[in-house]
């Protein structure tokens, strides 16, 4: 396993965002993490970056135990993120937002990963002058995708990649995270879009306030009834 | 008429530079952590003492100014090590209360090693006034201005032009994301008091020819570095620079035309009118033009 989370706990003051959460993910895997507001998504993936304090339970990162590991450490080890909200550098350039996507990495291949975030995402390759701030949502949407591959990660987490996009963009970062899957790159996968994320994932838990109460392959889920009631709406 | 304006100028230009290095020291120490670190007027103090006390015991000048940049660079690590950084997880207010009592500390220990004289530096180039217009233009001056600038386009070089500024200046802009891409905030929380220290000793080395020095001098200047920075608006690097170079020459002109007894008033009055009627200053809180 390339990710194995145990018994992992989480608080925010006196209350318990995470419950104790079991979550396995093996190299090559594309996971979905599917929940309403407010369940522990994004709480457990700050977890996973090391911004945000382990109460209890361990994460290990390839068979390593990472649970106190500061957050640069872990983005040298390979856990890269593209936090909810974009978070992107609004003042500085397009590129120097994926240059700083690379802090924890030297030498030639970065330049050549830029090239390769450039065709990846067109459109950042025309605005790379622009301030990040600048950007429309959907465009900085895809910069912080693009600032967390720069980091060339072994595990890519993404916070709601399709949040407050319009379909047609929901659908093309959809596109891009398949590619990505195709590609080899690992991916935990957190959306409130439980529809799209479980259509391209491998396998899905679903999360409800801080426990995980479903874990199953990503079609099967789609089918389950308990699913298709809470969070597709059928 | 004129000459006597010039001569004005040339003094408000002169403190204006000095005042423009504190307030950047104000506003990248602001920028890492959101402190306003006040005892910023220290580290000017510490390179002017230091300096002046290792040429009196006979160290070449260009020795004992490297090393007055050394000591303070290591004065602004030791204060984030030893009492900002065990602090860090306090609330804002606390750590700057902590740098009011570290600039206390450092006052008394100042007091202590050295004395509570004036101490001076020769002049870097000799004492021989440049004739100009009317007006006379001391070389220190020059100094003052030329290594103002210096460490100005040193820190737009490295805020700009190096992956470890760019860095920091994300650090500044959103600490979340600093984490995720893996900057280590609190090595940026170490680089910019070191930065500051460094930024406050070149202040302290260059001006001490010409206003001489004491364990109490960092109090006004970096009252007046203070004012700098919030006028320019807390943060912005160029704001620093243009709220010190109005600090410096208001305070000149006010000096010159009206009476030098307002002198030091100049830059309190400042701080009043921005805090009550243009709170994020000149250049705003989130610009992108910061240096
Ligand atoms: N900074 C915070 N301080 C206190 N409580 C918080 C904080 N952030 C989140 N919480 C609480 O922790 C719980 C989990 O929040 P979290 O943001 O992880 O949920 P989420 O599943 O990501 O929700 P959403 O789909 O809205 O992004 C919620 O009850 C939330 O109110
Ligand atoms: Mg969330």
């Amino acid at each position: 396993m390339l990710l194995e989370l145990s018994g992992l706990t989480s608080h925010y003051g006196r209350i318990q965002a995470l419950k104790g959460i079991d979550i396995d993910i093996a190299e090559g895997e594309l996971v979905a993490l599917v929940g309403a507001n407010g369940a522990g998504k994004t709480t457990l993936l700050r977890c996973l970056s090391g911004v945000q304090p382990v109460s209890g339970g361990t994460i290990r990162f390839d068979g390593q135990d990472i649970t106190r590991a500061q957050p640069e450490i872990r983005v040298g080890l390979g856990i890269s993120q593209s936090p909810e909200g974009r978070q992107v550098f609004g003042p500085m350039s397009v590129e120097d937002n994926l240059r700083l996507g690379a802090y924890r990495r030297h030498g030639p291949d970065v330049a050549a990963d830029l090239e390769r975030m450039y065709d990846l995402f067109p459109i950042l390759r025309r605005k790379r002058r622009e301030a990040a701030g600048t950007l429309s949502g959907g465009q900085q949407q895809m910069l912080a995708i693009a600032r967390a591959l720069m980091s060339a990660p072994r595990l890519l987490l993404l916070d709601e990649p399709s949040m407050g996009l319009a379909p047609l963009l929901v659908a093309e970062i959809f596109d891009i995270i398949q590619s990505l899957k195709a590609a080899g790159t690992t991916i935990f996968l957190v959306e409130q879009n439980a529809q799209a994320a479980l259509k391209v994932a491998d396998r899905g838990y679903v999360l409800e306030t801080g426990t995980v109460v479903l874990a199953d392959r990503g079609e099967r889920l789609l089918a389950d009834e308990r699913v298709r009631e809470a969070y597709l709406g059928l | 008429m004129f000459a006597e304006f010039l001569q004005y100028l040339f003094s408000g230009l002169t403190s204006g530079a000095i005042y423009a290095l504190a307030g950047l020291g104000f506003a990248i120490i602001y920028n890492a952590s959101n402190v306003i670190n006040f005892a910023q007027g220290e580290f000017i103090m510490i390179g002017g003492m230091t300096a002046a006390s290792l040429v009196a015991a006979g160290t070449p000048l260009w020795l004992a100014v490297a090393l007055a940049l050394v000591v303070a660079m290591l004065v602004g690590i030791a204060l984030e090590r030893l009492a900002i950084e065990p602090a860090r997880d306090s609330d804002v207010v606390t750590i700057v209360i902590i740098t009011i009592g570290a600039s206390i500390f450092l006052r008394g220990a100042a007091q202590v090693i050295w004395d509570k004289e004036f101490h001076s530096l020769p002049a870097f180039s000799g004492e021989t006034p440049i004739a100009l217009s009317g007006a006379t233009l001391m070389p220190q001056s020059l100094w003052v201005i030329g290594s103002s600038a210096l460490a100005i386009a040193a820190l737009w070089w490295f805020f700009n032009r190096t992956l470890f500024g760019k860095a920091m200046l994300a650090t500044s802009h959103n600490r979340l994301a600093a984490q995720l891409v893996g900057i280590g905030v609190k090595r940026v929380l170490l680089a910019s008091f070191a930065l500051s220290a460094l930024l406050g000793a070149v202040a302290g080395v260059v001006v001490t020819p010409i206003t001489f020095t004491s364990y109490e001098s960092g109090i006004m200047l970096g009252l007046k570095g203070f004012s700098a920075a919030v006028l320019g608006g807390l943060g912005s690097g160029l704001g620093a620079i243009v709220g010190g170079l109005i600090v410096g020459l208001v305070e000149a002109l006010a000096s010159g035309y009206l009476s030098s007894a307002y002198k030091d008033a100049i830059a309190f009055i400042i701080i009043l009118f921005v805090l009550f009627f243009m709170p994020s200053g000149l250049f705003g809180r989130r610009g992108t033009d910061r240096v």
